[in-house]
């Protein structure tokens, strides 16, 4: 195939926006998502109560830029790490994963460590979200 | 790539639907081209809210306990304003553990009329080249006029909620008639009987059947607890059996009908893409014209012979 002819830049940003684990507030996550698809994106909604495995899963069948990982019942430090390590083993490390919700500063230290690229709790406008999406996929997908 | 998507990597099954969402016609879609031809496309339309997407998802269930794969292409509308979508058939589709047997892909219909992608007819051959034994495609939902989904489709399964009232006769001129099989969702809700009297009495008027040869079932379902599911896939069993039977001509029209709606839809979109000229810069003709259209120098049918001599000279 002839990848230069279709130059991936024009396409639509892809954004998979998940929740994973048991808490079933997703009203961020839905906020965030309607934002993304004002400013142009196309976004993937999972729902609530995602494993880890049905996370990566629905990220390579949907062939996304970006995977949205929203938590806020604690479990961040356990299940954003399983989804990077999923994406990485399925070839996808390709992937932007950012993460939103109730994440403190001393576990978003370690999550930036282990490959989240931004963390955006509450309070962060969806402008910015926007904005560093914007400037980052471009970067990404001209990297491939 | 090609490859890959032959042997149902999904990696590169997923990689593929986007470089032919990017490019339908493209030489991706030229080698898997050769490669189709084996699944069993199913159509799966309905007015929002009729339970689609839930019922897809009990399909999915039902064929896989048959050992049949499924590829399924679920098209929701883009906005018409910022050009974005969001895709949430998932949330309903999606529910178990990772089934190498199911290929669930959300496609964003990118301002294309019809209840389709434009790419829809690009990313079918992607599933279908995978081979996957059936490969459902659900459209955004439909009303009246999103038949397009019939010519795209072996199998057009209409799904029909209760409580449309003379809803459903206003449908009749529409989806209605491109219906291969009904589904009565939402069998368990009041109205359900009346809404199947309705459908059955305006079938057996024997109006404008698309093939007069098949009298399309109405099977009721539950699609939340499984009710008739079973049911549905043997109608629409029937309906392949029906199109493959006397040797194969109800196929081969089927067969026939894609390939010149596909056919249909490109030429139509280059020849759109090469009058008015592709993104924002308007041809300079064009914008005379409707300059002298709006100055009533000219009409509207002068302006439109105007277009059509200008093509191609700017």
């Amino acid at each position: 195939m002839t990848t230069d002819a279709d130059s991936p830049d024009s396409t639509p940003i892809r954004v998979l926006v998940a929740k994973p684990g048991l808490d079933g507030h997703d009203r961020g996550a839905k906020v965030v998502a309607r934002a993304l698809r004002d400013a142009g994106m196309e976004v993937i909604y999972t729902g609530i109560r995602q494993t880890a495995e049905m996370i990566v899963e629905a990220a390579l069948q949907e062939d996304v830029d970006v995977v949205g990982l929203s938590s806020l019942s604690g479990a961040h430090m356990t299940l954003f790490p399983r989804v990077l390590d999923g994406l990485r083993a399925r070839g996808l490390g390709h992937m932007i994963v950012i993460a939103g919700g109730i994440i403190p500063a001393e576990d978003a230290e370690a999550l930036r460590a282990a490959g989240i690229a931004a963390i955006f709790g509450p309070g962060t406008s969806t402008e910015t979200i926007v904005a560093w999406l914007r400037d980052e996929v471009p970067r990404r997908r001209a990297e491939r | 790539m090609i490859d890959g998507v032959l042997a149902r990597d999904r990696a590169a099954v997923a990689r593929a639907l986007s470089a032919i969402e990017r490019d339908p016609a493209g030489p991706l879609a030229a080698a898997l081209h050769r490669h189709g031809g084996r699944a069993h496309i199913v159509g799966v339309t309905g007015v929002p809210g009729a339970g689609k997407s839930t019922l897809v998802a009990a399909l999915i269930g039902a064929w896989r306990g048959a050992g049949r794969t499924v590829g399924v292409l679920a098209v929701d509308p883009s906005s018409p304003l910022s050009g974005g979508a969001i895709l949430g058939d998932r949330v309903r589709m999606d529910a178990g553990p990772p089934d190498d047997g199911v290929f669930i892909r959300s496609m964003a219909n990118r301002g294309a009329a019809g209840g389709l992608a434009l790419a829809a007819s690009g990313a079918v051959r992607v599933l279908d080249a995978a081979g996957y034994d059936v490969v459902v495609v659900e459209t955004v939902g439909a009303g009246q006029s999103e038949v397009e989904i019939a010519d795209e489709a072996h199998t057009t399964v209409v799904v029909v909620p209760p409580g449309l009232g003379d809803g459903v006769q206003a449908l009749k001129a529409g989806i209605l008639e491109v219906a291969d099989v009904f589904a009565l969702n939402k069998a368990d809700l009041p109205g359900a009987d009346r809404a199947a009297a309705q459908i059955e009495a305006m079938l057996k008027l024997g109006h404008t059947l698309r093939d007069p040869a098949w009298q399309p079932p109405v099977v009721r379902t539950v699609a939340t607890d499984g009710d008739g599911v079973g049911d549905l896939v043997a109608a629409i069993d029937g309906h392949a059996a029906h199109l493959r039977s006397g040797g194969g001509a109800g196929w081969r029209a089927r067969e026939r009908a894609r390939a010149y709606a596909e056919l249909r839809r490109l030429v139509v979109a280059r020849f759109t893409a090469d009058v008015f000229g592709e993104g924002g810069a308007r041809p300079a003709a064009i914008e005379a014209l409707v300059d002298a259209l709006v100055a009533r120098e000219i009409d509207v049918g002068e302006a439109a012979e105007g277009v059509l001599k200008a093509r191609g000279k700017d």
